[in-house]
């Protein structure tokens, strides 16, 4: 995954305010802070509920609301699993158990240490050749075990 | 002139190495000293076969697939640009059954031209739906729409027509045309396709929409997880931009339309219309309470006609072709071409674009080929999460709005996806209310609590306690459910689970297993 900025409180006020003007901001602007820093810090919030003139409060409900705007901070690679139903009719929970089982790596558990992230999502519209994957945003069909593997060791070989 | 060679630039197609092939093509052919131009296009939607390539011959498009990164040397050396023999070619693509067999008329072009090109947009039929809405007027073309039969292929089935003239009635300063691309439900990706393959055809259907109700912005809001259909759509954008298709005068007519994408945040409750008008807003998803209805009060409280990005994309042909060509397609109040998606456990998955009136069989045998195992099929799921889950007796009901509501399931958005016989329905109806608890908006109880409940309840059926009495509680669950619910997704959790308890009652009497109580 691309090297991400720091977070720094001058980039995140540059980045609101190009967007600030935008009807219905909020969305846009943390897009582009996710883009920027890789997740939503707090003084971001901070400074977004600042910009639109609405509370805190309003604008932490915004961002907690959304799958997307994670938190905290990850370092390494993102591999978003599908685990709806078409994915499930090929086999997406056999992957999940290999996942956990062969590699350590549970589902949504943010381990900092780990250069791989797994993450639940539900469909990629990639359903025809199931099970589906988006590793660092490639898309990924015909998932099987192997291709686990060599993800696993591809993300292990980068990040060290 | 240099050879074309056409290879997918679909996501799909990416997935299993669209990307690799064209690199190797294009590196063969520098290295024979050919002159050959790789065109990415969209996918034609059968999936199997790709990466899918394809070559303009005074015969067709030939077609050879799948392509490995190791057959490019081979393809070259069997004159694959002239249509040559090799163990993967497929001969005349348009001869393809699969393709054969369907009636393409929104996904005529998906898969053959460079979807940002405008210029093959145009040579394909391209813009002369705008174009006779121009010259129609927007009363006229509003009627032409209505005329036409067309119902949303977003999931609920309203009539496109109407809800046009409504919003084209109303009285406002701004209004809005809004397309809800979020294609949500599983097993669907004919919105995505469509997003990546033929852009323009979504553009055209918008801006008809908006000059005949009378918008001058209209958004569009992607969900993040089709990267790659946001870029494509938002390059798309430009171009219709900067030829004067958008802008202020459409077509260099005296209407303004503009367009924006907007990418969605990883909320399934953001499909729900007036939810995701509150997400374009900028605020949590929450849905709205209705009335007032979008056409009347909906983005920025302006009037706003929402549609599904299929629902936009058959309106092109309605204006070209005229209403009466369209609504000869179908069957009863289910007109025109619905484009299905066939996936799960299935051999020929891919985009089927038929005139209503299939049945399940045809789709997942006829054209599905049954299972990918080679076990049989056991269970089918229609309409994405929300909706029923159909066992082998009643593959025989036919995809239309009307046959599917009085089986208890629903259309949805086309999406069929196939099981075999290892499935477990006891935990598929778990599933259901695990996914709904876990996308709730949580604005009404029986939603946001139910669901919890329910997968619970499920949880004590299949480990063996008190399953009479817990099989009860859980109808009576689905009952609050399905009457107390604001939107759908509360509302229609019971259907899949409801039709599990239905049609596969012994996989709720199975000797209790011991992975139970997640
Ligand atoms: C929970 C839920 C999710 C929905 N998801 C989508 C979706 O992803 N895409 C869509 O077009 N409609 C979706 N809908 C339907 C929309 O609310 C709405 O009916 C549709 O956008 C109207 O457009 P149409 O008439 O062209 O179908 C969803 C509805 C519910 C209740
Ligand atoms: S049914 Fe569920 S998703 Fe729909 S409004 Fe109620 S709580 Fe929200
Ligand atoms: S259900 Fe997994 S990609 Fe659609």
């Amino acid at each position: 995954m691309a090297a991400r900025a720091a977070f720094d409180a001058e980039l995140a006020r540059a980045v609101i305010d190009s967007r600030r003007s935008a009807p219905g901001a909020a969305l846009p602007i943390l897009h582009d802070l996710l883009h920027q820093f890789g997740y939503i810090d707090d003084a971001a919030i901070a400074l977004m509920a600042e910009a639109l003139n609405i509370s805190k409060a309003d604008a932490l409900g915004v961002v907690s609301f959304y799958h997307d705007f994670r938190r905290a901070s990850i370092d390494g690679h993102v591999l978003k699993l599908c685990r709806a139903e078409s994915c499930q009719a090929m086999g997406c929970e056999d992957l999940v158990e290999h996942l956990e089982a062969r590699h350590g790596l549970a589902p949504d558990a943010w381990d900092a240490g780990r250069g791989l992230q797994v993450e639940t999502v539900y469909c990629l519209g990639n359903c025809a050749l199931s099970p589906a994957a988006l590793f660092d945003g490639a898309p990924i069909g015909r998932l099987d075990r192997g291709k686990i593997d060599a993800i696993v060791a591809d993300a292990e070989g980068k990040a060290s | 002139m240099s050879a074309q060679v056409f290879v997918p630039g679909d996501s799909s197609a990416l997935s299993v190495g669209a990307d690799g092939v064209a690199a190797v093509l294009s590196r063969e052919a520098r290295s024979r000293g050919l002159d050959v131009t790789i065109v990415r296009t969209g996918s034609r939607g059968l999936f199997w076969l790709e990466p899918l390539v394809e070559i303009e011959t005074p015969a067709g498009r030939m077609g050879y697939g799948p392509v490995a990164d190791e057959d490019a040397g081979s393809l070259f050396e069997c004159g694959f640009l002239a249509g040559g023999a090799h163990p993967k070619a497929l001969g005349r693509v348009d001869d393809i059954s699969y393709l054969k067999r369907q009636r393409r008329l929104v996904f005529a072009r998906c898969g053959l031209t460079d979807p940002l090109s405008l210029d093959d947009y145009r040579r394909h039929g391209g813009l002369k739906g705008v174009e006779a809405a121009l010259r129609l007027g927007p009363k006229a073309t509003v009627d032409e729409v209505l005329a036409s039969g067309l119902r949303g292929r977003g999931g609920a089935g309203f009539p496109t027509g109407i809800k046009w003239r409504t919003a084209a009635a109303a009285a406002a300063d701004r209004k809005y045309v809004v397309c809800n691309a979020d294609e949500g439900d599983s097993g669907t990706f004919a919105d995505r396709m469509l997003m990546e393959g033929d852009p323009f055809l979504l553009i055209e259907g918008m801006a008809i929409a908006g000059v005949s109700i009378g918008a001058t912005m209209g958004y569009i809001y992607i969900r993040s997880e089709y990267p790659h259909a946001f870029a494509t759509f938002s390059r798309a954008i430009e171009r219709a931009r900067s030829a004067g298709v958008l802008g202020e005068r459409v077509l260099g007519s005296a209407h303004a339309f503009d367009l924006e994408a907007r990418l969605g945040a990883g909320a399934y409750i953001c499909g729900e219309e007036t939810s995701l008008l509150e997400s374009l807003e900028g605020r949590r998803g929450e849905v709205r309470a209705k009335p007032p209805l979008p056409a009347i009060s909906g983005l920025f409280g302006k009037p706003t006609v929402i549609n599904n990005v299929l629902t936009f994309a058959s309106v092109p042909w309605i204006l070209d072709h005229g209403a009466k060509a369209y609504a000869e397609y179908g069957v009863g109040r289910s007109l025109g071409s619905q484009p299905f998606q066939l996936a799960g456990n299935v051999r020929y998955g891919g985009l089927i674009e038929l005139a209503f009136g299939a049945t399940i069989r045809e789709l997942v045998e006829g054209f599905g080929g049954g299972a990918r195992s080679g076990r049989p099929i056991r269970a089918v799921q229609v309409g994405g999460p929300l909706g029923a889950y159909f066992p082998q007796s009643l593959l025989d009901t036919p995809l239309d709005y009307e046959a599917m509501a009085a089986a208890k399931g629903m259309l949805g958005h086309g999406g069929i996806v196939v099981f075999d016989d290892r499935v477990d329905m006891a935990r598929q109806a778990r599933f259901a209310f695990q996914f709904c608890a876990k996308e709730s908006c949580g604005k009404c109880t029986p939603c946001r609590i139910g669901s919890t409940r329910g997968a619970e309840t499920i949880g004590k059926i299949i480990a063996g306690r008190d399953r009479q009495k817990n099989v009860e509680l859980l109808r009576d669950l689905c009952e609050v459910m399905t009457d107390g619910s604001l939107c759908a997704l509360g509302g229609l959790t019971p259907l899949p689970v409801l039709s599990a308890l239905d049609h596969f009652s012994e996989d709720f009497a199975k000797p209790p297993t011991r992975a139970v109580a997640e």
